[in-house]
């Protein structure tokens, strides 16, 4: 069974995973940085607070279903199910490494991952799909999905907002990890989808902003869920590509950036002096 | 389910359908014993024959309107749940526009989604090519996890149908909406992976797949009828995995071998079965029968298999080509 963390144990814990990301990153030589470390709290608060998922009860029929639509941010996912006890840390070592299951997008390979995601836009049909079968078989369990702002032009997330309230899917919560820059500019340069929430809202969803890096919010929006009753909802998280670690965020260069050794050194300080601050 | 196989093999036996129609008879009868037989539809279940379907089993229907790569998507995310999901679309917009749904969250996260396409190869006629599905074959084939089937008759689609069903892998099976006839009294046998041989014979092969089978086989009997040749004729139902051991039989023989299919001459039946003979050092006569690569003739179906030679008289001239 979960135990639940207080939102001090949370905040510690986002800390150790992005001290985790790095390692691995820098470890593998590869990786999404600048996005796994802008999702972080969001997949900390699921799986430590929100969701009702464990290695135990992967197999369960019951289970709340995380699938992860902006597959490339693996690194997030890949710390946090190894802290969860889904597979042993040490097993990132082999991070993208020949034969590796450890590749570097979610793959069902890997205990605790529901979906193989990498192709950007696919996160959100199967979700529908899986939060319908939910309803269909009047189980209780919640789907949640995390959504890019950089993947969101795919039409195919557009065909399925439309079926997620055509089914009154209220058991299905999208989780907008809106950093606002994606590999070649900023999002609403490259391809504007603001007003986001008021997109949303004509598709029939319930919509709320929060934070995304503030556990809090992120507790609280976790636990007024479903925002309306038979209606999607969808958090709109605002986040910081890099979060936490100076030099990286908002800048572009570590959307798949790969830190140097002095750089890694750096930046593990940084987090290690957050962390004192925690204690 | 024996039950069930038995109630729909005596309605074949009375009269002969459209491959399409026993597609829907069989899901019904499926859907009746099994609440997690699942459909999902792209605004095709009137295309799909699947109005009655929608009617008696309202809650196993899910409609995502005209959006195929949310139809995919949808069956996967049912499918990893444990429903048996058929999605079911017009093969070309199927196999084209969902490619990558097919691939990424059917094949690859093996989701064993029944992907059904309907009014596939030609059978839009005069439509155009925007409708007509040539190229599922060579796209599907290439994909890891999927077997590919086009049944050739109303048993083989019942068959194909209830084996979808139980089977733990996606599958990809596509029909026309032509009646089309009995064309073996062996009922007994049907499994992937396995071709059927309908007719026997000692001069030439002509290895048909889906709806050109019937043409290969009146082909077969008119060049024992005029020319006393004795052509086999084999329903190659499933094209990937292809029965390679029918294949190296038929080869050993020596016999000539055509290949005939509803689909591009690229990439299909016939260059499979090409590819295995000649790295196996094969050197029979052979010939790809199909639509070749060129802006397809305006026509029906049936106009259309007449231009390309996909036809009794097509076939024929073809396999006396390749004897003596």
């Amino acid at each position: 069974m979960l135990r639940v963390m207080s939102e001090k144990e949370l905040a510690q814990k986002s800390v150790e995973y992005r001290k985790k990301i790095l390692k691995y990153i820098y470890q593998a030589k590869a990786g999404h940085t600048g996005g796994s470390l802008s999702c972080i709290d969001i997949l900390n608060v699921l799986y430590n607070h929100t969701m009702n998922v464990g290695p135990d009860s992967f197999e369960s029929r019951d289970r709340d279903r995380y699938i992860q639509s902006k597959g490339h941010t693996v690194e997030a996912l890949y710390v946090v199910l190894a802290s969860r006890g889904f597979f042993p840390e040490s097993d990132l070592e082999t991070l993208c490494k020949y034969q590796s299951h450890y590749i570097g997008h979610p793959t069902r390979k890997v205990h605790g991952v529901e979906q193989n995601t990498g192709a950007l836009g696919h996160g959100l049909s199967l979700s529908v799909g899986t939060a319908i079968a939910g309803k269909l078989d009047k189980r209780d369990y919640r789907v949640f999905t995390v959504l890019g702002d950089g993947e969101l032009p795919e039409g195919s997330n557009w065909e399925a907002a439309l079926s997620a309230s055509h089914y009154k899917l209220d058991n299905l919560c999208a989780i907008l990890d809106k950093n606002t820059l994606q590999i070649s500019g900023p999002t609403s340069a490259v391809c504007n989808t603001d007003p986001v929430d008021e997109k949303f809202e004509a598709f029939g969803w319930a919509v709320r902003h929060v934070d995304g890096h503030n556990i809090g919010e992120l507790v609280a929006a976790f636990e007024a869920l479903p925002f309306e009753k038979d209606k999607p909802s969808l958090i709109i998280a605002h986040t910081v590509k890099g979060k936490g670690v100076s030099y990286m965020e908002n800048q572009l260069k570590w959307h798949h950036g790969v830190p140097d050794k002095q750089q890694y050194a750096d930046a593990i300080q940084e987090l290690d002096e957050l962390e004192e601050t925690l204690a | 389910m024996q039950e069930i196989v038995d109630a729909t093999i005596e309605n074949i036996a009375v009269t002969q359908r459209a491959n399409l129609e026993v597609f829907s008879g069989t899901l019904q009868h499926l859907a009746q014993a099994d609440r997690d037989i699942i459909v999902v539809t792209s605004d095709s279940r009137g295309s799909g024959k699947l109005v009655p379907f929608g009617q008696k089993f309202p809650e196993q229907i899910i409609e995502v309107g005209i959006a195929e790569q949310n139809l995919v998507g949808v069956a996967a995310g049912l499918a990893s749940t444990g429903k048996k999901v058929f999605a079911v679309s017009p093969a070309c917009f199927l196999t084209a526009r969902a490619l990558e749904q097919i691939k990424n969250d059917v094949a690859y996260s093996d989701n064993p989604v029944k992907l059904i396409g309907i009014s596939a190869g030609v059978s839009y006629g005069a439509l155009g090519s925007t409708h007509h599905s040539l190229h599922d074959f060579a796209v599907l084939r290439t994909i890891n996890n999927l077997i590919v089937v086009a049944p050739a008759d109303n048993f083989e689609t019942e068959q194909a149908i209830l084996l979808a069903a139980e089977t733990d892998m996606p599958v990809y099976i596509r029909f026309g909406k032509k009646q089309m006839p009995l064309l073996s009294d062996d009922e007994k046998t049907f499994e992937f992976g396995k071709g059927r041989i309908v007719r026997e014979g000692a001069d030439i092969t002509i290895v048909g797949t889906g709806e050109t089978v019937a043409p290969a086989l009146r082909a077969a009997e008119k060049l024992e009828r005029e020319h006393n040749i004795s052509a086999a004729v084999v329903s190659m139902h499933t094209i990937k995995p292809l029965d390679y051991d029918l294949l190296q039989n038929i080869a050993t023989s020596g016999q000539p071998i055509i290949t005939v299919e509803e689909h591009s001459v690229y990439g299909g039946l016939g260059e499979a079965c090409a590819s295995f003979l000649i790295q196996h050092n094969f050197h029979n006569r052979f010939k790809i029968m199909g639509i070749p690569d060129e802006y397809t003739v305006t026509g029906s179906q049936t106009e259309i298999f007449n231009h390309y030679g996909i036809s009794e008289g097509g076939i024929a001239a073809a396999a006396l080509g390749l004897v003596g």
